[in-house]
């Protein structure tokens, strides 16, 4: 009887330092929200305090002062673009690094796996000097190219690891069928790889979403920017025209796609951790 | 015939994704080395070959140096902070037997999808000295003489950014350690609960040793993955300031190729960057390496 009262009295002390972690990795989320719907005097009174009357108005200035809008188009064809581009790239290549054995494989594994180490902000200068010899610069398209390009380490990794665990007879039984390779992929292997693309499509969505440093170097027009250099730049606007609302508006905006797609798939994602994250 | 088929089939698959991949992200690497060597302003035409001029100078550049310590503080500090609370979240979660579990899992791994440009700019707000939280806590508690600007004082600012990527990695790593833990047989711990072994004791001697190989890929992961958010979380919320006192080295690397046009210079900076988060890599693998029988 007495154990079991510690055992309880542990529990609670469990959920109480819990709860209070909960506060502390959901707080910055609560307050932007209900900052979004604040005068800006009522955002500069208390970090506490509820909006009196709800401002839409300030996600209305996002849009048409902020030009909110353009930058989340532009952020939804490049992420659109970059999956369309890194699923054509990805599957050939995971397909054969994981049904076929042919001279080089190896090697070709271990080369995209070093490419894990590359970081975007790296290759950063280069890339922008390779794009502006090229005439590639601030061009929504080859955004997308490089985008795609700099995601394949992690997607091959994630793609071909999952390939591998389809049994091989699928691809025996379309051989005899008289299926040719090309017709095997699609037909077959693609399908049976679903929930491995999605789990490829859903962390890559976040990357190309979120995507900061080389959407910064690469894209010079205002009009074609992606939403997180628009976000940036509003920052750095209202260090000296102070229009809070707007800005706590525009970072709800971007928040909404996210959190979206989060709460659709953070079961999938969570399991995809353990999928790809572990097996180094 | 046959064999012709499959290799060309092959081929068609591995071939044009070898060239994007070639040309986007291989070229620019080797650019990365190559360029290092030479003093480049500007664009095209006018580079003069230095040797190893750019590294000697480097390490003479007072404001690379801060860079760079500032880099190798936030890369000691934010792994060790994160990875030993994701830890401690993942065991309690795992072996606490609440019904809330995948509640906090969906909480806790929250921050590691947003972008590091939102988190910038909300961290920005929470330590603003008039309206942030910080300074209002401390007030509410009656530590009005603790309340400070927190991202414009030398001491602080590190920290306060040390803080903010702690927040965006420790659930992602959490997540990590509970797929991990859920493949340790409950048989051990149920062993070592009837040899009279309590929590903290099995937590050291089973739950560590077990997940020691993950362990160690996480501390690579998060040295790596430092570089690339403190480049965004410094550019958003502190420009570097106050005095360079928030300069990290890939932020200093941005100034020097775009405000400054020292292309050559900067690639060094780079080349820097990238040797020493592999040594700290290696170092952290050789300190780890253990016999697991």
């Amino acid at each position: 009887m007495k154990k079991n009262k510690t055992f309880n009295m542990r529990k609670l002390v469990i959920r109480i330092l819990l709860l209070i972690a909960t506060v502390i990795f959901v707080y910055p989320i609560l307050w932007n929200v209900i900052a979004s719907f604040k005068t800006n005097e009522e955002v500069l009174e208390s970090p506490w305090s509820l909006p009196a009357v709800p401002q839409f108005d300030n996600f209305v200035r996002a849009f048409t002062e902020a030009s909110m809008g353009e930058y989340i188009l532009n952020s939804f064809f490049v992420t659109a673009l970059s999956m369309f581009f890194l699923l054509l790239l990805v599957i050939p290549t995971a397909h054969a690094i994981s049904r076929f054995d042919f001279r080089g494989r190896k090697l070709l594994h271990n080369f995209y796996m070093a490419g894990l180490f590359i970081q975007p902000v790296y290759i950063m200068v280069p890339l922008f000097l390779l794009m502006n010899n090229l005439h590639m610069l601030d061009n929504r398209l080859w955004l997308s190219l490089v985008y795609a390009a700099s995601a394949l380490p992690f997607s091959i990794y994630l793609l071909a690891g999952f390939m591998k665990s389809i049994p091989k007879e699928y691809e025996q039984a379309a051989s005899i069928d008289g299926c040719g390779y090309f017709l095997t992929l699609v037909k077959i292997i693609v399908p049976l790889a679903r929930p491995g693309i999605l789990t490829v499509i859903i962390f890559n969505f976040f990357t190309f979403w979120n995507e900061y440093a080389l959407a910064l170097v690469l894209m010079t027009t205002d009009e074609k920017k992606t939403i997180p250099i628009g976000l940036a730049n509003l920052m750095e606007v209202q260090r000296f025209a102070t229009d809070w609302g707007a800005l706590f508006a525009g970072l709800v905006l971007v928040l909404i796609p996210t959190i979206t797609l989060y709460a659709l798939t953070q079961k999938k994602l969570t399991e995809g951790m353990s999928m790809g994250g572990l097996k180094g | 015939m046959e064999k012709k088929q499959r290799s060309g089939f092959i081929l068609f698959c591995i071939m044009p994704t070898l060239v994007i991949f070639s040309i986007f992200v291989v070229y620019p690497v080797s650019m990365v080395f190559y360029k290092s060597l030479f003093q480049s302003s500007g664009f095209g035409g006018n580079e003069i070959f230095v040797g190893f001029e750019n590294f000697i100078y480097l390490f003479s550049d007072k404001t690379f140096l801060i860079s760079l310590k500032n880099t190798g503080f936030l890369m000691l500090v934010v792994p060790v902070i994160s990875l030993t609370l994701a830890l401690i979240f993942a065991s309690v979660l795992s072996f606490g037997q609440l019904r809330e579990k995948a509640v906090y899992r969906t909480i806790f791994f929250f921050p590691s999808i947003l972008s590091f440009v939102v988190i910038g700019i909300l961290w920005s707000f929470i330590y603003h000295p008039n309206m942030g939280i910080v300074n209002d806590l401390l007030t509410f508690m009656g530590l009005e003489e603790f309340t400070m600007t927190w991202l414009g004082e030398r001491s602080t600012v590190l920290w306060a950014i040390a803080l903010v990527l702690v927040w965006q990695s420790t659930g992602y790593y959490m997540v990590m350690y509970l797929a991990g833990m859920d493949g340790v047989p409950k048989e051990l711990y149920e062993a070592a609960s009837i040899d009279g072994a309590n929590s903290f004791v099995q937590f050291t001697k089973i739950t560590i040793p077990m997940l020691w190989e993950i362990i160690r890929v996480t501390i690579i992961f998060s040295i790596n993955g430092v570089l690339n958010i403190s480049f965004v979380i410094v550019t958003v919320m502190t420009a570097g300031g106050p005095n360079n006192a928030s300069e990290v080295a890939l932020t200093y690397m941005y100034e020097q190729a775009f405000n400054n046009a020292n292309f050559g210079y900067a690639m060094a900076i780079a080349v820097v960057v990238f040797s020493f988060s592999i040594i700290l890599a290696l170092i952290s693998n050789r300190l780890t390496e253990r016999d697991i029988q």
